[in-house]
């Protein structure tokens, strides 16, 4: 069985993120991108998945970008079979971008496909559902935990309060992956300068995007701040509160 | 001005709240933009039209009470293809993520989601996104049909709650091909705590920074006779069970006193603890979307301040 995990980079919440001049999208200048965590938890699952001997092959999938290269050679470090970049083309929003996964996904082949379940910036929707309507395919999504048996998979979904609802899933299939089994891996950077050294990545043309979401951003601004909170100066400060609402 | 369907959910044979939160907010943009505010039910949930007063009309499209990813939105579709709506309004929530694009990528329509805010504007609708784990706010006009994901908790379910008689039209809808079966429905494992009986949380996020670290906030809530809760990645990291977990996918909680160790504010955790009486945040981000909802805050770091609260508590 293959697993094929497309992987995406999202700016890193930590970064103090400013709009550019067009008042409509981040300024993308100074600030840092790293691997959608989602994704991370995709590509886990479905390592752990061919560590189990459930699967026999995994492949991590990227569209072309600064970081692209790192991140698919981070994803053969951890345990990936294969890396694929799609290339010529600059998707624009998750349409697009499923676009280009489903169509190198036609050529890749695949039993399934593990997306990170949401993304931090994805305004035009999840990534997931979004590539199995353009490859016919089933797609459960918000899963934390997937096992193989025969032609299906058997997932959990995850809704509110902790409960859970159990659905067998005929492949191919797309899932899209709130969590793992376990918590992702770490790649040691003396491993990923090795697999830099040593592995390829495979170029594929990412095709015909088609004509994305129909819906564009009018505009873009941090929240305005409201009234928020008191803000306290010290520990002393932060004790006379816990003592006017009774918790010491 | 097309009808605005609402997209109902349930779970044991309940309507869950973020129905009647977008059914307010629907009947309100309906009042202001014209068409109509539907509600579509699935199952035997017709047969409670009743407390979906604030729907102009119900279309139940039938089917399982057990929700289906496949067989769910396959009805939706349906229904959308049929009707023309002018606005989907769809939960972002885990079964609306298996609708909202399913259906809006099958019908060539947009999507908006993380919707926080929405209003009628010229001949369509202006939605506000709440993105970035809540650090921005995107405006998108959308004109023509679309499908909004509406965020949980971003209007009063108390609006959408009204007792009525709407009629209930019975549809006759898709039910896909059956390569999704529900086998389950599975109760959470029993706990030795229930964080939503909790008079005082200490509640920690990803600036805790490692397992060994959670010690000091056990510390805390030790001295403070509080429980100990967290958000999401502390729970996808192993470090600390699903049954603290305060959010979207957790628990929903409202102490009478939050305090708030290295949680961001994402709108998946503020969901779950919005109700709380105080929040107190503490947090090294003076930017951090938690101070926004919170009543006190310390733009400090975390572990010089429980460090000396200790201490002093001591």
């Amino acid at each position: 069985m293959k697993i094929v995990v497309p992987l995406n980079q999202v700016p890193d919440l930590v970064e103090d993120l400013e709009v550019d001049a067009s008042g409509k999208a981040l300024d993308t200048e100074d600030i840092k991108f790293k691997l959608n965590e989602f994704d991370d938890h995709a590509l886990e699952e479905a390592i752990l998945l061919k560590e189990s001997g459930a699967a026999d092959e995994v492949v991590a999938m990227a569209v072309e970008s600064d970081g692209a290269d790192k991140m698919l050679f981070t994803a053969i470090a951890k345990g990936a079979d294969k890396a694929v970049k799609l290339t010529g083309g600059n998707p624009g929003d998750s349409h697009q971008l499923g676009k280009a996964f489903a169509n190198a996904l036609g050529s890749e082949g695949f039993d399934m496909v593990f997306t990170g379940v949401q993304s931090v910036d994805d305004r035009d929707g999840q990534l997931g559902p979004i590539v199995a309507s353009y490859l016919g395919a089933p797609c459960v999504s918000v899963v934390s935990g997937v096992s193989v048996s025969g032609g299906s998979a058997v997932v959990h979904k995850e809704y509110s309060g902790g409960m859970m609802g159990e659905f067998e899933v005929d492949m191919p299939a797309v899932l899209g992956i709130q969590a793992a089994k376990q918590a992702p891996r770490y790649a040691p950077v003396s491993k990923i300068r090795q697999v830099q050294e040593t592995a390829s990545i495979e170029e594929v043309s990412m095709g015909d995007l088609g004509s994305g979401s129909g819906s564009s951003v009018a505009s873009m601004a941090p929240p305005a701040k409201g009234s928020g909170a008191e803000m306290l100066d010290d520990v002393e400060d932060l004790i006379e509160v816990l003592k006017d609402k009774g918790v010491i | 001005m097309g009808d605005i369907l609402v997209i109902t959910e349930h779970l044991k044979g309940e309507f869950q709240d973020i129905t009647f939160e977008m059914l307010g907010k629907a009947k309100e943009l309906a009042g202001v933009a014209g068409g109509q505010c539907v509600a579509v039910t699935f199952g035997s949930m017709s047969g409670k039209a009743g407390e979906l007063g604030a729907a102009d009309f119900v279309i139940s499209v039938g089917g399982s009470d057990d929700f289906n990813p496949e067989s769910y939105a396959s009805a939706v579709q349906s229904v959308v293809s049929a009707k023309s709506p002018s606005l989907v309004m769809v939960g972002s929530t885990s079964m609306g993520m298996d609708i909202a694009n399913s259906v809006a990528t099958a019908l060539n329509m947009p999507t908006v989601s993380y919707c926080a805010d929405m209003s009628a504007s010229g001949s369509g609708f202006s939605v506000t996104s709440s993105m970035y784990g809540g650090k921005m706010n995107v405006v998108t006009n959308v004109d023509g049909s679309a499908v909004a994901m509406v965020l949980a908790g971003a209007f009063n379910a108390e609006t959408g709650k009204s007792a009525g008689s709407p009629s209930v039209e019975d549809f006759s809808a898709e039910s896909g091909d059956g390569k999704i079966r529900f086998k389950q429905l599975i109760e959470p494992e029993a706990a030795d705590v229930d964080i939503t009986q909790s008079d005082i949380l200490v509640a920690v996020g990803r600036g805790i920074g490692s397992k060994d670290d959670i010690e000091l906030a056990e510390e805390l809530a030790e001295v403070l006779d509080a429980d100990l809760a967290c958000s999401r990645p502390l729970v996808d990291a192993g470090w600390m069970s699903k049954a603290h977990q305060v959010g979207k996918s957790g628990m929903k909680v409202k102490p009478k006193v939050y305090i708030a160790l290295g949680i961001s504010g994402a709108p998946e955790h503020i969901e779950g603890m919005k109700s709380s009486s105080t929040i107190i945040a503490i947090n090294s981000d003076k930017n951090a979307p938690i101070f926004d909802v919170a009543h006190y805050g310390m733009a400090e770091d975390l572990f010089d301040v429980v460090e000396e609260l200790v201490e002093e508590l001591e």
